[in-house]
């Protein structure tokens, strides 16, 4: 990959974005991988949490959204427990699945009262949480 | 009949885990007049040197062979313990069966025993026939020279002098201050440089037990620890700088102008002048390489306007000879050069720029008064990339050593950067962070999360002009990507190297340089601030890179121990001297010429050469001259070294 970083498409706006749904600060991590070190999915991620970040922190949202890391993330809070600098690391994973779910012209989530009864017992709740998720528009 | 003891030390296994020491002691028991061996795991702790005392005194030892480690290192702590055993300490020597047998030899474990026995051997040899010697004394001159007033050394000169001994400081350049005086602001905390550094120059200058030598360099030093002869060549300044109040009217007036040194070429000076208007001393200097009258004779328009006379056209070079019982080398840094780093545009690319020049730009008394403005067009650069490690950590294409001050003055560089030009991107390409100072690693952290600076861990390949922007082609190794980011300046860090003049210094001083060309502690742990050269110590980055903290810190150090020296008024002098055999000795002279420590001289009218016993270090030039066989040292004779030369 070649990131070509000319000034003006180099904005804040993504960082602000993420940050204001995270409420996290990128600029806080040493990059020293405790997280994914910890992560429970990260063998079968595209790139582990720890490469989120510093994606993230260089405004790479486009090659960001292509990966399917923040759809494996099982919200285990391992890597938040970890993390030296104290960076909620599932929250920016969380914020990522926003972001990719908001812009979206139909409506992806699915509906509780669409899924069968017996099923809906025995769905993990992460599961029916993420199906109705975040679609706001 | 001789009683030698022969003492094996372990070194804990550095001796024992090679050399088979109980066929050492074996052998050496052997050998006549030897009255008692033994071996121990560290003979220079303290249970062992009561040992060996034990064993002189219980076995009424009249000679000692110590087969240990090397001479440099505990020659001394042994001598010590004889001495405290009632035994004369030139009775006892040292075999260093450690450098020269066990570390060089761990493969071939019984020649190096054989070897060991061998040498040990031999010294018994040359132990039976030592004869006891004392010691004389010498006075120490109350007055130490520094060399270099950067902030090492003005700190030295400074903690000796509140010491109550007179100092002679000397800096090359025409003012002092060092590159602490280039700087803007010091990490960590944001101090202004000129803030906390011009009222210390002012204090060097005034203090009445220093001796400032500025535009003067050190030629010749002989003599020897607590009287060194020192000539000090002050170079023509072509303006009688005692006399002249610092006016400036001929710097205004004067009509040439060059590249200024202290700016690092980012603008011009006069080719009469003062490296700022903070100097100390700010009486100018005339640079008589631009000097268009001391070029060819025309001009003259700063003796014009001079109301006091003080410029003289016909100064020469002044030299002066000062007697000193001590010191304090801190010759600081330099810049590895631009022009190594054809890749990064060998200095051809205006908007590349090092450190320095980085801290000239945002120095309020700097050529855009503190404005970030690149060198090129005076623009305020928006997006700023600094490399670190130019020169540095590359043992092929550079200096294999960190640097150690890179890391601290990039971050702080890059939010200095922040803090004036608010809108502006900065980048830092870096191989690690090294950050190991207090509050260091808090400072780079604020440095990342206040300005958003964006780290990349890589190095960068190339830089290339284009379209007004300085290309840059780099790599984050994190991520895995290479960067591309269109500049608009970029700083590097490059290496220090020692300063231009260190290699002449270390030759007069005739002590050691490392490989890197800083000058060489006496021991890296326990003696970091001596050389090897008694009365000869380092302070600041004349020894290795270093900041400011530890550069004063080892300033403070090399300070009080330059002190302590002085402060002993006499010293012991070396007690294996040269000796006259006067039936022999022709007075033929060729022992005064050979002597490096001026302590032969001709007595005339006895017509003998004669050893002033004060200054002679036991070198053994003069023995190794004489052609009649006339002259020995004590202990070392030609007898001693041929019944040696037969044992082995």
């Amino acid at each position: 990959m070649k990131l070509v970083l000319e000034r003006g498409d180099f904005t804040r706006t993504f960082h602000e974005r993420l940050k204001e749904l995270s409420g996290q600060d990128l600029f806080t991590c040493y990059q020293c991988g405790k997280c994914s070190a910890g992560c429970p999915s990260a063998a079968v991620m595209d790139a582990p949490p720890h490469a989120i970040v510093r994606l993230a922190w260089f405004g790479q949202e486009d090659d960001l959204m292509k990966l399917n890391s923040y759809w494996l993330c099982a919200a285990c809070l391992t890597c938040d427990l970890r993390c030296p600098k104290g960076i909620d690391i599932s929250r920016i994973m969380e914020a990522l699945r926003v972001m990719f779910l908001r812009p979206r012209e139909e409506p992806d989530m699915v509906p509780p009262e669409s899924l069968p009864k017996d099923m809906l017992s025995r769905i993990p709740q992460q599961a029916l949480v993420a199906g109705m998720r975040k679609y706001t528009k | 009949m001789n009683r030698i003891g022969v003492f094996c030390c372990w070194c804990g296994s550095n001796i024992a885990g090679v050399l088979d020491l109980d066929r050492v002691l074996e052998e050496t028991a052997k050998i006549p007049g030897v009255a008692h061996t033994e071996y121990y795991k560290y003979f220079c702790s303290q249970p062992g040197q009561e040992m060996v005392i034990n064993a002189i005194r219980e076995h009424e030892l009249d000679g000692v062979v110590m087969a240990a480690c090397s001479p440099s290192m505990h020659e001394g702590t042994f001598r010590k313990a004889a001495q405290r055993a009632g035994l004369n300490e030139y009775q006892l020597e040292i075999v260093n069966v450690r450098e020269q047998c066990s570390w060089v030899h761990q493969l071939e474990k019984d020649a190096a025993t054989d070897k060991a026995i061998k040498l040990i051997a031999a010294m018994v040899e040359k132990t039976k026939q030592n004869e006891p010697l004392t010691a004389g004394t010498a006075p120490v001159v109350q007055r130490a020279l520094v060399i270099g007033a950067g902030i090492s050394g003005m700190q030295a000169a400074l903690d000796i002098a509140n010491g109550g001994c007179e100092v002679v400081l000397v800096e090359k350049e025409p003012s002092i201050g060092g590159h602490m005086a280039q700087l803007s602001e010091t990490f960590p905390t944001l101090d202004c440089s000129q803030c906390i550094m011009t009222p210390r120059m002012v204090e060097v200058a005034q203090h009445e037990n220093i001796r400032l030598m500025t535009y003067s360099n050190v030629d010749e030093v002989t003599g020897n620890v607590g009287n060194f002869h020192v000539k000090v060549r002050t170079k023509a300044a072509f303006v009688d700088r005692d006399t002249c109040t610092g006016c400036g009217l001929c710097i205004e007036k004067c009509p040439a102008k060059t590249s200024s040194e202290f700016s690092r070429g980012l603008e011009n000076r006069k080719a009469i002048y003062v490296n700022s208007p903070q100097a100390v001393p700010n009486q100018p200097v005339i640079d008589a390489e631009h000097c268009m009258y001391l070029l060819n004779g025309k001009c003259g328009v700063c003796k014009k306007v001079c109301e006091i006379g003080a410029i003289d056209y016909e100064q020469e070079d002044r030299f002066e000879e000062i007697d000193v019982g001590a010191i304090v080398v801190a010759t600081g840094y330099d810049l590895y050069d631009q022009k190594e780093f054809p890749e990064f545009g060998g200095g051809e690319i205006p908007d590349v720029i090092d450190g320095l020049q980085f801290e000239r730009l945002n120095s309020a008394s700097g050529p855009t008064l503190g404005e970030i403005r690149r060198p090129s067009d005076g623009k305020i650069p928006k997006q700023i990339v600094f490399i670190q490690c130019c020169g540095s950590r590359d043992p092929e294409n550079g200096v294999p050593y960190c640097s150690r001050i890179c890391c601290m003055y990039t971050g702080k560089q890059a939010m200095l950067y922040k803090h004036k030009v608010h809108d502006g991107q900065a980048y830092v390409f870096y191989m690690d962070i090294r950050a190991g100072g207090k509050g260091y690693e808090e400072f780079i952290q604020r440095g990342i999360e206040e300005t958003n600076t964006i780290y990349f861990r890589g190095r960068v390949s190339r830089l290339y002009r284009q379209n007004g922007k300085v290309m840059v082609s780099g790599v984050d190794t994190l991520s895995g990507q290479t960067i591309e980011i269109p500049a608009d300046m970029v700083v590097l860090a490059t290496a220090i190297v020692p300063s231009e003049g260190a290699a002449q210094v270390a030759e007069t001083l005739n002590v050691a340089t490392s490989e890197s060309g800083f000058f060489a502690e006496a021991h890296v742990k326990l003696r970091p601030v001596e050389t090897q050269r008694r009365g000869i110590f380092l302070a600041g980055c004349a020894q290795a890179p270093k900041d400011i903290p530890d550069a004063v810190s080892q300033a403070g150090c090399a300070a009080s121990k330059a002190l302590a020296l002085l402060a002993s008024r006499q010293l012991k002098s070396e007690a294996q001297v040269a000796i006259v055999d006067e039936e022999r000795c022709a007075a033929c002279g060729m022992c005064v010429a050979a002597c490096p420590y001026g302590a032969r001289t001709l007595d005339e009218e006895r017509n003998v050469a004669e050893v002033d016993e004060s200054l002679c270090e036991g070198c053994g030039a003069c023995v190794a001259t004489c052609l009649n066989k006339a002259c020995e040292l004590k202990n070392l004779t030609s007898r001693q070294i041929s019944t040696m030369v037969g044992e082995l």
